[in-house]
């Protein structure tokens, strides 16, 4: 078996009988970087002095008998590019933070280096968050690594490119409304969106406040449950932050779902869905069902109008949080500035992608004088609903489970053109948001176009273990997480 | 709701800080009118006695004690300033 396929555990048991070092290991991953990501793109800072220097350092640890070891020790990790690493260009994606460099870590990268992980680099992302296909990207588009004519999906693009392609072991990624979910779904592999709070947003650049999480993108679920277990605090840093105990993810894949309560929502495998994805969450369901579970059709009735108050909510919060860049503390600043106010305009103008500017023109015309009540308000108010929808199912359902996506991955430039066509394409991912539930993706077949369909678990508020664990059991039961793209 | 005129899109331009080309102003008039349109679903739902959330978790206001606590260095904060001076981030006349 390539190294590249191998599970934390089983890399962690390689160190400790000394058949691999971590030199080897971050070598093999910036080998296969240089192999493939010429054409990929799925990387935009890469950080070889850094990672092979801390490879070093704990080589020195491994040799000492009997020392503690980090949870995710030695493991070469790529890092979406909003996340903020000390020293190391954080851009998000958008030609405006070009230039920055943060002095400071996100408290997830604190966490991914007191865990003793190595960051190879920062991967390509849809501008600030700002899309579905990474196409959106100030810089470069992403390839799909199982067809290279396919978006990989987005926002989250480059993060789930990089582990499909195995250019690092696991990556970061950030979910606003199924940016880690839906990339997991279209390049085969493992994508955790945790509850709202779980996880700190200290160090994550700022897209819709009310809705950002970050959460792990993963070759398999056991990985995910280990990431989590060293992604999941309480951060003073960040007062959105949930106080809550913390459980032993890892310990909750116990490979049994016998009398679970599964419900199926008829809105997410209605109208709007792909024949052949409904047809593999269908195969997946039946699985489930011979292991034990009780699989119910359910309905959450509010579904249809997730997007239209996602893509209120989210541009609003968006138009607000985008005000800080002005040219003034970090960023590039336009040279061509007679006064102030002409400065912010040409730096904003300039440095800000088309999307991005129309996301802000719509939340700030949403919250404008007039207009508040008709979208804003009323969109909070439908978020309710929906939230509602959720809290109910889940007084009688353990999880709910429908399809991540309504299609398999398109094709490049496929939806650029009409920017409705690309928001209703997430129609099963932006509800788990509006109501901060936890999600995960796991591969369930490839299609006979030959790219990955994912199945998505919802799980109650702060309950990641039961999500885990189902994927896990499905997992095991099946061979879809062993296909891998021809590269 | 209403359609957005040409001019409303350049008086929202000018609050969100930005300069659009014709084009731009032009396609992003078609464009956000398409968005609002599709927006209009939300109307078939009568809202009047649900409360808006604004935050899934409970809010509340979250203290610390107020104490020390190290701070950035100057240097450190300017790190990043596209022009500086004297320790100052420096920006073009406010006034002319």
């Amino acid at each position: 078996m390539s190294i590249f396929d191998k599970k934390i555990a089983e890399l962690h048991s390689d160190l400790d009988g000394k058949q691999i070092s971590v030199s080897e290991l971050v070598d093999a991953s910036f080998q296969r970087i240089k192999q493939t990501d010429d054409k990929l793109k799925a990387f935009l800072v890469l950080d070889e002095e850094g990672a092979k220097q801390k490879a070093k350092q704990l080589d020195g640890q491994l040799s000492k008998e009997g020392e503690e070891r980090g949870l995710l020790f030695g493991l070469p990790a790529a890092v979406k590019d909003n996340i903020v690493t000390q020293n190391v260009t954080t851009t998000a994606g958008s030609q405006l933070l070009a230039n920055y460099n943060p002095i400071y870590n996100a408290t997830v990268m604190e966490r991914l280096g007191a865990a003793e992980a190595i960051m190879v680099g920062k991967t390509n992302m849809d501008e600030f968050g700002m899309g579905s296909s990474t196409e959106n990207s100030g810089f470069q588009r992403t390839l799909n690594p199982w067809n290279n004519e396919y978006v990989p999906g987005g926002s989250s693009g480059g993060s789930a490119a990089a582990v499909a392609a195995r250019q690092a072991f696991f990556a970061l990624g950030t979910d606003t409304g199924g940016s880690i979910r839906q990339p997991a779904s279209f390049c085969g592999v493992v994508g955790l969106k945790p509850t709202y709070g779980l996880v700190s947003r200290f160090g994550l650049i700022s897209y819709a406040s009310s809705l950002d999480t970050i959460g792990p993108i993963t070759k398999n679920v056991e990985d995910a449950a280990y990431l989590l277990s060293v992604l999941a605090a309480h951060d003073p840093f960040d007062s959105t932050s949930a106080e809550v105990d913390i459980p032993d993810y890892i310990s909750s894949l116990t490979g049994d779902v016998k009398g679970l309560k599964v419900g199926v929502p008829k809105e997410l495998l209605g109208e709007g869905i792909d024949q052949e994805v409904k047809e593999k969450v269908e195969q997946a369901l039946k699985v489930l069902e011979g292991l034990g579970a009780i699989i119910e059709e359910v309905s959450l009735p509010h579904t249809e109008y997730a997007v239209p108050t996602y893509y209120i909510l989210a541009p609003s919060e968006a138009s607000s949080n985008l005000a800080r860049y002005d040219g003034v503390r970090f960023g590039v600043r336009s040279d061509k500035e007679n006064n102030l106010i002409d400065m912010y305009k040409e730096t904003r103008s300039q440095g800000f992608g088309a999307e991005v500017k129309r996301r802000i023109m719509l939340g700030t015309y949403a919250l404008s004088s007039g207009y508040y009540d008709a979208y804003y308000k009323k969109a909070q108010q439908v978020r309710t609903l929906i939230k509602q929808d959720f809290d109910k199912l889940f007084e009688k359902y353990d999880v709910l489970i429908g399809p991540t996506a309504p299609t398999t991955a398109y094709k490049l430039g496929e939806k650029t053109s009409d920017p409705l066509t690309m928001y209703l394409n997430d129609i099963c991912t932006v509800p788990v948001n509006l109501a901060g539930i936890p999600a995960i993706s796991v591969p369930c077949g490839l299609a006979s176009n030959g790219l990955p369909v994912g199945l998505q678990i919802m799980g109650k508020h702060f309950d990641e273990s039961t999500i885990l664990r189902v994927a896990h059991t499905f997992e095991q039961h099946t061979d879809h997480h062993k296909e891998r793209p021809q590269l | 709701m209403s359609e957005i005129t040409r001019e409303q899109v350049e008086h929202v331009a000018n609050l969100a800080r930005l300069n659009l080309s014709e084009e731009e102003k032009e396609q992003y008039t078609s464009q956000l009118n398409g968005i609002l349109n599709f927006f209009e679903k939300l109307n078939h739902l009568d809202t009047a006695n649900v409360e808006p959330t604004s935050h899934v978790l409970d809010v509340y206001n979250v203290m610390r004690e107020d104490v020390n606590r190290p701070s950035i260095d100057r240097e450190e904060a300017l790190r990043n300033a596209p022009e500086q001076e004297d320790g100052h981030f420096k920006v073009p006349p406010v006034m002319e």
